[in-house]
């Protein structure tokens, strides 16, 4: 079962890609939905049926050299059963409403078959993923990590017309690459240091103890060898999940087809990261500093790209910034330790993030693919369903709910999937005691109202207020098909109801038994999610006046008073121009990086290998090769054979002398 | 059969043969001849190698097998053999001529005398990775080359006589010093079996020359001469300068060859030669040679992001990617000589079929120029679908052969010293840039040059060419043990030995 929902796949996109011409393009994509689909009820069922125990399906070898040794091979453990479960169903449901989002797409010339190839795309990222979260060693891991990243790069370049498109898909792939450096790092000392990238042996509690006690020379220093490690395995996670430094290619990845961005950039592939320091618990229990850079890197990130998501105007950018954002928060919970919550929001996520992408893309199909919401204006009655799906997700993001310390149904509190897991976040970052952890609560709670400014900006942007821009536009919105609006619905069970009834698995009194051994605890150190039930009622309801403050403040600035926002950011335009330009990050990037490496490029081809070592040999052979040509002056005939002939005759002559020297000796 | 190696050695020169004598004519008629009976004989070469392969060689075995000895001329001696490290070797080239031959169809000039190097270079081509005799071995090594120089010389493009004098200058330092280091080889050892050299244990003392105090004594200088020849031959930083103009002038077919066969005799010969014959000095040296691979990989990724030529750029990343090879063998670990013989392959196929890519659309348009392509997807798309794959075969992506080599080798390194790892890491960003930038500037874009209005897609024989190496890189990709499995022992006696001449050399020295 679990090869078929692994391979399943694979298999639809290699008909879809390489058949649609024999089976026609119609069967072709059927073919690969009716595949995802299969595959995601294979993973509801493992999910449900999932007793608790690690089983591994060895494939066949791979790379085998030494002592190294590394197979294709399938592990099953509750994150992995996790992990399928929203891959999958997202995926599934990305694939039936691309029939609608992907019909008749104007970036197309009449007659250019393009819809096989972007199903064909979407099935092989599916594939590349899963392979990512079964693996049962770092290898094959990587394998997956690489292969969605080639997946992603394809895809963000679907319109290839497009030179943004081009530009942006580079981007992704190269800012990826950097992560991937430090990844690749990390499994090379992991394996001098332990002979084994195998989980079985990387991610035994006792090795991991150990590794805490060596040190490791990394380049000029003596350091301590768990710390390097899982820092240069942090630096992969940071690629792949956007996080601050390297966060700039995923809001250019937006150049992608909206449901690439629902799947790739807001539900799998950006909380592939997240699952990775899930996955290596056993590692970060014992080490002391990487948690703490990791819980910062999550704060920071989650504070800063609220920020900017703020000021946006692009609707998809919005999502893409508040995504960057929220997985923030993901990283705070599993460096304070709180795996199983980290993993929580993931999951939750993963559904209202997908809907509020798809609903993006709703919005967008409606009004003639205008992304602006400069443009936009009370379209809730044009496109009533879209609208309801938006206010979900909303809801969902924002974290509506009732505080726990009011009313809860025994300990499940009652609130939309959003506000379940990112109180638990909160909750278990002021669990994580003073330092750091306190700054991440701090920042978390901060940008839980920048979330939910910007979250209800964009509904009112879009859906309230007067109609703007284009009036033909406006008057062409339509509400788009059902392929796209059936997927919105699935979605929005998840978004409602995912976190309270997995409430008690994730972050209840018995996670421990549910996640089995797939999360390790040093029960010596680590009692946060303790710690985090028992936290005082302020920070209970602290999260939640973030939002109802976020809430109003949109509301006054959007529907009350709506000329205030253009007269804040002419009032404070230094500030505004900062976060429209997205911190300067770009700027930056390439002042510092992008230009000097062509300037060393350019130097390194002109300079070195032209003057320096070609004017070396030439200048060598304009003073040697005049002298040769002179005393052999048949040679000057200038045809290169002949200088070929006269060293193959030099070699013989050479060669009889030395064989008849031989016979002499 | 006793003397199958030579069978398939000299196959090839007897399609030539036949050739020389009997093809007369210079017609249409007496071309395809040509070309057809080229074609065939390099594909009953690489089916008589593979039989031979599967049916007489023995993977456990790690010594030399299928070996044929007489007496030649003047007292020298014809030694044939292959052991896990060679055999691969033999097969890759065996594997890629007919593919090499398929790429020279639509040349009309001399097409006789064309297909006759060919076949001469693929007689001599396999000798070099079956000689088990210095002089032998020195022979084809060297004359090799001469097939070469005659192919860009003559078929070339415009700078052909420049780039083939650059070569060929090159190459004869090279060539001068290993001379000498054999001769002197011989000299001390008394023979030139090279199954006899390579237990032979070369003097380490300390010499003085020239008032210089060297470690390593004898050994260090046979070392820095041999390794003269083959770090030009890789070719290595900074000596790599002839490459690229080479390639730029060479016809494509002249280019597969060279980038996918030729360059891997250099990383042959320090696998054979350097590293069991001289362990000491290579123990020595090994830190200066990795470093040497860690500039290249950096600076030829830089030059290569900035190239304006194709075929330039596709050059570049050919001695990043040989940088990777040195890097690995001089790690003096398992995983290294893996992964060093496993990249060599794999570079075989990934940048044959990048060379034949470029071809494909040079034989079209007549320039290589990348500012001269854009869009190409919309007129081609099989195209920008083959091309992509090896582009990122190139950048070493996991599941393709390029990912197992590059790992493993940087695997090694890290192992031996974590500043060559780091550097040699971060290659692997530098050619995600380079590759992915080539392809987006000549594949994606929106198709507006007029003159690319009418290009057309990949044709039967295009596809019949790229389908093998397409095959071959997924496969290793995904199961490399097809490798791995019969390199494994030979590599592991090749250590062994290393290793242990090594301890005997610290024990000795200790003693002192």
């Amino acid at each position: 079962m679990e090869t078929i929902l692994l391979f399943a796949p694979l298999v639809g996109s290699l008909i879809c890609g390489f058949g649609h011409k024999l089976i026609g393009e119609r069967a072709a994509l059927m073919v690969s939905t009716g595949l995802l689909f299969l595959s995601a009820i294979l993973s509801w069922v493992i999910f449900m049926t999932f007793h608790g125990d690690t089983e591994v399906i060895t494939l066949f070898r791979w790379v085998e050299s030494g002592t190294l040794s590394s197979d294709w091979a399938i592990r099953i453990d509750r994150l992995t059963a996790v992990m399928l479960v929203v891959i999958n169903t997202v995926s599934a449901v990305v694939h039936l409403y691309s029939w609608g989002y992907m019909d008749k797409d104007p970036q197309w010339k009449e007659g250019e078959s393009y819809k096989p190839r972007f199903f064909a795309f979407l099935s092989f990222f599916t594939f590349a993923m899963l392979m990512l979260v079964t693996s049962d060693n770092l290898l094959q891991m990587f394998f997956g990590w690489e292969g969605v990243g080639v997946a992603s790069y394809l895809l963000i370049g679907f319109y290839y017309r497009k030179p943004s498109a081009g530009a942006a898909a580079i981007k992704a792939f190269v800012v990826n690459r950097v992560g991937d450096f430090g990844f690749a790092l990390g499994i090379f000392g992991l394996f001098y240091l332990t002979d084994s990238i195998n989980f079985s042996e990387v991610l035994d509690p006792h090795n991991a103890e150990s590794l805490s006690h060596q040190t490791l020379h990394f380049l000029n220093w003596d350091l301590n060898a768990l710390e390097v490690i899982t820092m240069l395995l942090f630096i992969g996670a940071m690629g792949k999940s956007a996080q601050l430094f390297l966060h700039t290619w995923l809001p250019d990845a937006m150049e992608g087809p909206t449901p690439v961005s629902a799947l790739i950039h807001a539900a799998t592939m950006v909380t592939a990261g997240v699952f990775m320091v899930c996955r290596l618990s056993p590692l970060l229990e014992y080490a002391e500093f990487t948690p703490n850079f990791i819980i910062f890197i999550g704060a920071t990130t989650a504070f800063f790209a609220a920020t900017i998501g703020l000021v946006q105007n692009d609707i998809k950018r919005v999502i893409a910034y508040s995504t960057c954002s929220q997985l923030g928060y993901m990283f705070v919970a599993a460096g304070v330790g709180a795996y199983g919550v980290a993993m929580f929001h993931l999951f939750t996520h993963a559904f209202f993030k997908a809907m509020l992408f798809l609903g993006a893309g709703s919005v967008i199909n409606s009004m003639h693919h205008e992304q602006d919401m400069r443009n936009y204006g009370n379209l809730r009655k044009k496109i009533p369903y879209t609208f309801a799906a938006m206010m979900i997700g909303t809801l969902a993001i924002t974290g509506v709910g009732i505080p726990a310390v009011l009313f809860s149904m025994g300990d499940t509190p009652i609130g939309f999937a959003g506000f379940v897991s990112k109180d638990a976040i909160i909750e278990s970052a002021f669990a994580g005691g003073e330092g750091v952890a306190r700054y991440a609560f701090y920042m978390l709670v901060i940008a839980a109202a920048m979330t939910s400014f910007y979250s209800w900006r964009l509904i009112f942007m879009t859906f309230y207020g007067v109609e703007r821009g284009d009036q033909h536009t406006h008057e062409h919105a339509h509400e788009s098909p059902l392929t796209m609006l059936i997927p919105l619905g699935v979605l929005a069970v998840g978004a409602v109801f995912a976190g309270m009834v997995w409430h008690g698995d994730f972050f209840g009194h018995h996670y421990q038994e549910w996640f089995g051994t797939a999360i390790y605890e040093n029960h010596d150190t680590n009692h946060v999610i303790h710690d985090a039930h028992g936290v005082n009622a302020w920070v209970k309801v602290s999260p939640f006046i973030a939002m109802v403050l976020g809430f109003l403040l949109a509301y006054v600035m959007y529907i009350w008073k709506p000329t205030a926002p253009a007269a804040l950011a002419k009032q404070q335009r230094g500030l505004y121009a900062f976060l429209l330009n997205k911190w300067y990050f770009d700027e930056l990037y390439d002042l510092i990086f992008v230009r000097p490496t062509k300037a060393l490029g350019t130097f390194l081809w002109k300079k070195g290998d032209g003057k320096i070592i070609d004017g070396t040999i030439n200048g060598i052979a304009m003073g040697i090769v005049p002298w040769l040509t002179r005393l052999a002056g048949r040679a000057q005939s200038g045809y290169v054979y002949h200088y070929a002939f006269a060293i193959f005759i030099g070699l013989v002559a050479i060669i009889t002398w030395f064989a008849i020297g031989g016979s002499a000796h | 059969m006793e003397n199958l190696l030579s069978i398939i050695t000299f196959l090839p020169m007897l399609g030539a043969a036949i050739l020389v004598v009997f093809l007369r004519g210079n017609d249409d008629y007496a071309q395809r001849n040509a070309k057809i009976l080229a074609l065939v004989t390099t594909l009953a070469t690489f089916v008589i190698s593979a039989v031979a392969l599967i049916s007489e060689f023995d993977p456990s075995n790690p010594g030399f097998q299928l070996v044929e000895e007489r007496t030649w001329l003047a007292g020298l001696t014809y030694k044939m053999g292959v052991d896990g490290i060679s055999v691969l070797f033999v097969m890759l080239t065996t594997f890629l001529m007919p593919i090499v031959i398929g790429a020279c169809w639509t040349v009309t000039t001399r097409v006789k005398e064309y297909m006759i190097l060919f076949l001469v270079l693929e007689s001599l081509m396999l000798a070099v990775f079956c000689a088990l005799d210095l002089v032998l071995f020195y022979v084809v090594f060297e004359a090799g080359l001469i097939p070469m120089f005659l192919i860009v010389g003559i078929w070339g493009g415009k700078d052909r006589v420049y780039a083939s004098f650059k070569f060929f200058l090159y190459t004869l330092l090279g060539s001068v010093l290993m001379l000498v280091a054999m001769i002197a080889m011989w000299m001390e050892a008394g023979t030139t079996d090279i199954p006899t050299l390579l237990n032979h244990e070369f003097s380490y003392a300390p010499m003085t020359v020239l008032g210089f105090q060297i470690m390593g004594g004898l050994q260090t200088l046979l070392f820095l001469a041999f390794f003269a020849s083959f770090a030009v031959k890789m070719p290595m930083w900074p000596v790599h300068t002839w490459l690229p103009d080479a390639h730029v002038q060479a016809p494509t077919a002249g280019s597969v060859v060279l980038a996918a066969i030729l360059l891997k005799m250099g990383g042959y010969g320090f696998l054979r030669f350097s590293l069991p014959m001289f362990p000491v000095a290579s123990e020595l040296l090994a830190t200066f040679v990795m470093t040497l691979s860690v500039i290249a990989i950096i600076y030829t990724s830089l030059v290569a992001l900035m190239q304006k030529d194709m075929k330039k750029l596709i050059a570049y990343s050919s001695v990043a990617h040989m940088g990777f090879v040195t890097m690995g063998i001089f790690a003096l670990n398992k995983q290294g000589l893996d992964g060093a013989i496993y990249q060599m392959l794999s570079h075989g196929f990934i940048s044959g079929a990048l060379f034949l890519g470029v071809g494909v659309i040079y034989e079209r348009m007549h320039t290589r120029e990348i500012d001269a392509y854009g869009g190409l997807v919309i007129r081609m798309p099989a195209y920008a679908l083959i091309f992509m794959f090896f582009t990122m075969a190139n950048v070493g992506l996991p599941g393709t052969s390029g990912f197992v080599g590059e790992f493993l080798t940087l695997i090694a390194a890290f192992k031996a010293n974590t500043w060559i790892a780091f550097g040699a890491t971060s290659g692997v960003i530098l050619s995600a840039c380079y590759a992915l930038w080539l392809y987006r500037r000549v594949v994606f874009g929106d198709l507006i040059k007029e003159s690319l209005k009418t290009i057309t897609d990949m044709d039967t024989r295009e596809h019949l060419m790229m389908a093998p190496l397409v095959i071959m890189t997924i496969l290793l990709g995904v199961y490399p043990a097809l490798v791995l499995d019969i390199i494994g022992p030979s590599v592991d006696a090749l250590l062994e030995n290393v290793t242990s001449a090594q301890a005997a050399a610290h024990a000795a020295m200790a003693l002192n």
